[in-house]
């Protein structure tokens, strides 16, 4: 784009980003989508905001036509040219197919560009390694375990704020949807495979995180809490969790795995070596887990 | 003797659940008595039951569409009503009821709502339009639509009898398949698809030969009306779509029914098929709905501006397009399925293509309404509501297709607010604009216009108060199927939500009325002429409602608009010079008959009843040779008796009906 376009485009996204902000300014804070708290969900957010904004262009103008032509050449309203055989210009036309066409192309763009750099299976490049977490989806909650620390917990994430997270997400039951929407969006857990996710929190805070695929009668009660902590917070928390006297062994995870509803927080102080891989193995012929998700990877 | 069922199967578990059982046998008892009170089941029989005019299947279609809306419509009010009071409580409804009620919300709107509403718009002007005497296959056509009642049956018989599928309308294994859900539901929601689907297959068949090869001579491809067009491409979708829906749907079946694992968890089962298979079938699925909504806009738009379609041929290819193109977008639907960047973006960009040639119709109905003389006729209320409301949905649709975008919004209610926001302002409000078009033509009198025009407000504020806050609830983050939630901030835009649908519940009462009010006040509204808009197009030539052969006299066309081109040389509603002998198809049970044990069969197969369900698919197989082997399937319409149907129709023209 030169750069009056693009300055004049500049403008009339943040006009528009003002408006949408004011629109739901009653609940704005509640909307999280709109209130990102990690660079990979603001992202997304911003996406959303420019896409929305090129759309902007073309539907105002529709809506505005539709009203005034449907006003000016209503029937009553003897003083309006009327034509009647007028069915066809070549310049509108071709004017019909180039603004749609145009606008696609910029959104197609901005589409193919943020899908590669937003592919969830992306690590988030940073200083820091990332905090691998391994996560379960369960009837009717969240198992997450973590590997370097050795230990687990039941419906509850705590994350060290700043350093990017690296997820590996499976199901052992029915799909589930993994969704933390202030800090990335969500990604499906399914049975004997398994998917990626990254997410990375600015500052210590609490949020939630949910199943979003209809699962059972649980479903609606299927959400943890998300703790983004300083650093020092973690590793108490981390050393915290390692006092727990519950330890995750295989009857232990049996158990864990059936149906129940509301499951409170629950620290596991050791984990069973290979826990993770195993969930996904035994839907494998016990075969190391070579399923990744979906086509293409 | 009796498979699976036992008393058990009655839905005692719950008071609501027994009286929406209670409900719905009351209602059928109550039909049949009206029925027999008024001596009608001969007449039923003899005109509709067994009737195999595409005129008369249309109607047959479109009440069926209208009785499973108001099914439908309650499943939507009920979830509404959960929502708007379960904060941190389980509201009215438990889990287990609240999911097979979303589970037949969508099965019924789409399948038995959008599917016969479409299909019976289609029956009634699509043959007229063209100028011929009936489908190619007007026995398949009969067929069609008894396979579609028999789907929509079973449907409702899930409520008495047995619980109905817990898996959402999609019915994504594992979740469907038997190790998580080893109750009938699903087993009812796979049959009413199955049976019903191959109802489909055979309408789309059915259309596209019929428009193929049906024509009145001089009506070229590039003569045809907007909506034979969008039947024609929606046909062919048909064909091409529904094939892949039914495989699904038999391979989950196999799965539930033989223990067979090609979506289960395990042994080598991936759910991933199917739901590749489901939305093959679903995309283009969205574009049948739609594509013949489009039609009659164009129809209505051109009608009641007065004036000449602008840019029909650039319309024709955009839906020819959109078309084509609906096959190559279905991975939207997952894009949170885990598939490289590559396959999603290439999604995203097929997806975002398609909004090219929906934008030029959208500009190409406003050109239409420009320099025109437009009278607002409900049907065209519904035409200007949705333009607007229509490019909203569009604009949240790209948002979507977006796949990081889409990484947020997905499952939420933003997803369920956009294919409403599809769906009711594209699909329903095109479907009410031909139903209030072409009521006089099937009927021979008008819907009552004040009513129609209530009903359009109160659908199209309901609409927006019911769903923009939908949206504003997906940015909150709202999963969509959530039977009770505990975040206060939700619950003010549930309520308001639960205040829209009441006004869209309004909306169809004035539906009502306005039927009941139009059929009381009919003699005051006769169509005498057959053309009671001043029409332009061929279906208007004839009279309302048309005799069973549609035209005396097959029309010669020479334009686009050959009423109107007729009009302008003189020649309408002009008597012919002479008739001939009309070779028209004879009625048939086979049609009903097949379609009734088709219903059997389904119930056998949900209930495990093996025997019922040999015996229903032997006399199915039985039915269709003896039909096979009918040499006298048509009859001869002897000239004498076209020439006294003719006279009387240009007697009561000139007397004005009296």
């Amino acid at each position: 784009m030169s750069g009056g376009v693009t300055q004049f485009f500049e403008s009339w996204r943040r006009w528009v980003m003002v408006a949408a902000v004011a629109f739901l300014a009653t609940g704005c804070d509640r909307a999280v989508i709109l209130n990102p708290k990690g660079p990979i969900a603001d992202a997304e957010r911003g996406l959303l905001i420019d896409a929305f904004s090129v759309m902007m262009v073309v539907i105002v103008p529709v809506i505005v036509l539709a009203f005034l032509f449907a006003w000016r050449y209503r029937a009553s309203n003897r003083s309006a040219t009327y034509a009647p055989t007028w069915s066809y210009s070549a310049k509108l036309d071709a004017v019909v197919w180039l603004i749609p066409a145009l606008i696609v192309i910029a959104v197609a763009v901005l589409v193919w560009r943020s899908t590669h750099r937003l592919d969830p299976y992306r690590e988030i490049v940073s200083n820091q390694p990332p905090l691998d977490i391994q996560v379960v989806g369960e009837d009717w909650k969240w198992l997450f375990i973590y590997p370097e620390q050795g230990i687990a917990v039941v419906n509850q994430m705590a994350i060290p704020a700043g350093r990017p997270i690296s997820l590996r997400i499976t199901s052992d039951t029915v799909m589930n949807s993994f969704y933390v929407p202030a800090l990335a969006g969500q990604i499906y857990a399914m049975a004997g495979m398994q998917t990626r996710l990254q997410m990375l929190a600015d500052a210590p805070g609490r949020f939630v995180g949910r199943n979003t695929q209809y699962s059972g009668g649980g479903f609606s009660d299927q959400f943890f809490e998300v703790l983004a902590l300083s650093a020092g917070d973690f590793d108490a928390w981390v050393a915290k969790a390692k006092q727990s006297s519950d330890k995750l062994d295989a009857p232990t995870y049996a158990k864990l795995a059936e149906k129940s509803r509301r499951n409170p927080v629950v620290y596991y102080s050791t984990v069973e070596p290979r826990l993770f891989d195993s969930i996904i193995e035994k839907y494998n012929h016990e075969h190391r887990a070579h399923a990744t998700g979906a086509p293409g990877r | 003797m009796f498979g699976k069922l036992t008393l058990d199967a009655l839905p005692l578990y719950s008071a609501i659940a027994a009286g929406g059982a209670a409900i719905t046998v009351g209602g059928a008892l109550l039909v049949m008595i009206v029925i027999t009170w008024l001596r009608s089941w001969k007449y039923l029989w003899t005109e509709w039951f067994t009737s195999v005019d595409h005129k008369r299947i249309g109607v047959m279609y479109i009440v069926l569409a209208l009785i499973m809306l108001l099914r439908g419509f309650v499943d939507a009010g009920m979830m509404r009503a959960q929502q708007a009071i379960a904060l941190n409580s389980d509201g009215y409804l438990p889990p287990e009821h609240f999911d097979q009620i979303f589970s037949s919300h969508g099965t019924i709107m789409i399948f038995f709502v959008a599917m016969p509403f479409l299909t019976g718009l289609v029956n009634i002007a699509v043959p007229l339009q063209i100028g011929t005497r009936d489908v190619a296959f007007p026995f398949l056509n009969s067929l069609s639509l008894w396979f579609s009642v028999s789907g929509a049956a079973l449907v409702m018989v899930s409520l008495v009898i047995g619980k109905f599928s817990t898996a959402g309308w999609t019915g994504y294994p594992p979740f469907s398949g038997i190790e998580y859900n080893a109750g009938v539901g699903v087993d009812y929601w796979i049959w009413a698809l199955l049976i019903s689907g191959v109802g489909t297959t055979l309408t789309g068949i059915n259309f596209i030969v019929t428009i193929v090869k049906r024509r009145a001579p001089g009506m070229t491809l590039m003569r045809m009306t907007p909506f034979t067009w969008t039947a024609l491409c929606t046909a062919i979708l048909m064909a091409f779509a529904f094939p892949a829906l039914t495989v699904a749907c038999g391979l989950l079946a196999l799965d539930r029914l033989l223990g067979m694992h090609f979506f289960t968890n395990a042994q080598g089962g991936n759910m991933m098929n199917y739901i590749n298979l489901f939305w093959i079938w679903g995309h283009p699925e969205v574009y049948i709905l739609i594509l013949p909504a489009f039609g009659v806009f164009s129809e209505v738009v051109a009608t009641f501006s007065r004036k000449r379609l602008f840019g029909y041929e650039s319309l024709v290819y955009a839906t020819a397009a959109i078309a084509i193109l609906s096959f190559t977008v279905w991975l939207h639907h997952f894009f949170t399925m885990g598939s490289s960047a590559n396959v999603n973006a290439f999604f995203g960009v097929t997806t975002m293509i398609i909004a090219v040639p929906t934008g030029v119709k959208v500009f190409n109905w406003l050109l239409t309404m420009y320099r025109g003389r437009i009278t607002f006729h409900p049907s065209m209320l519904w035409t200007v509501g949705f333009v607007v409301t229509f490019v909203i949905g569009g604009m949240t649709g790209v948002l979507l297709a977006m796949p990081p975008a889409d990484f947020l919004m997905h499952n939420t209610t933003f997803l369920v607010a956009h294919f409403h926001n599809m769906i009711i302002p594209g699909v329903l409000f095109g479907y009410f604009a031909g139903y209030m078009y072409w009521f006089p033509k099937a009927f021979g009198f008008k819907l009552n216009e004040a009513w129609g025009k209530a009903a359009f407000w109160f659908w199209i504020t309901g609409f927006y108060l019911a769903f923009m806050p939908l949206y504003a609830l997906g940015l909150m983050g709202m999963p969509r199927r959530m039977e009770h939630y505990n975040d206060p901030a939700w619950q003010p835009w549930l309520i308001a939500a639960s205040v829209g649908a009441a006004l869209i519940l309004v909306g169809i009462i004035c539906l009502v009325v306005q039927l009941a009010v139009s059929i009381r006040d009919r003699r005051a509204a006769l169509d005498l002429t057959g053309d009671p808009w001043d029409g332009r197009t061929l279906e208007w030539a004839t009279s309302s409602p048309p005799p069973a052969y549609n035209f005396a006299v097959l029309p010669e066309i020479n334009d686009r608009e050959p009423l109107l081109d007729m009009k302008q040389r003189g020649v309408v509603f002009k008597k012919p010079s002479g008739y001939q002998d009309i070779e028209l198809p004879r009625n048939t049970a086979v049609g009903v008959v097949m379609g009734g044990l088709s219903f059997v069969l389904g119930f056998a197969m949900v209930w495990h009843i093996w025997w019922l369900a040999a015996v229903c698919g032997l006399a199915m197989w039985i039915a269709l040779v003896v039909r096979a082997s009918d040499d006298e399937a048509e009859y001869v319409l002897p000239a004498s008796e076209v020439a006294r149907l003719e006279e009387a129709r240009y007697q009561a023209m000139a007397t004005g009906g009296s």
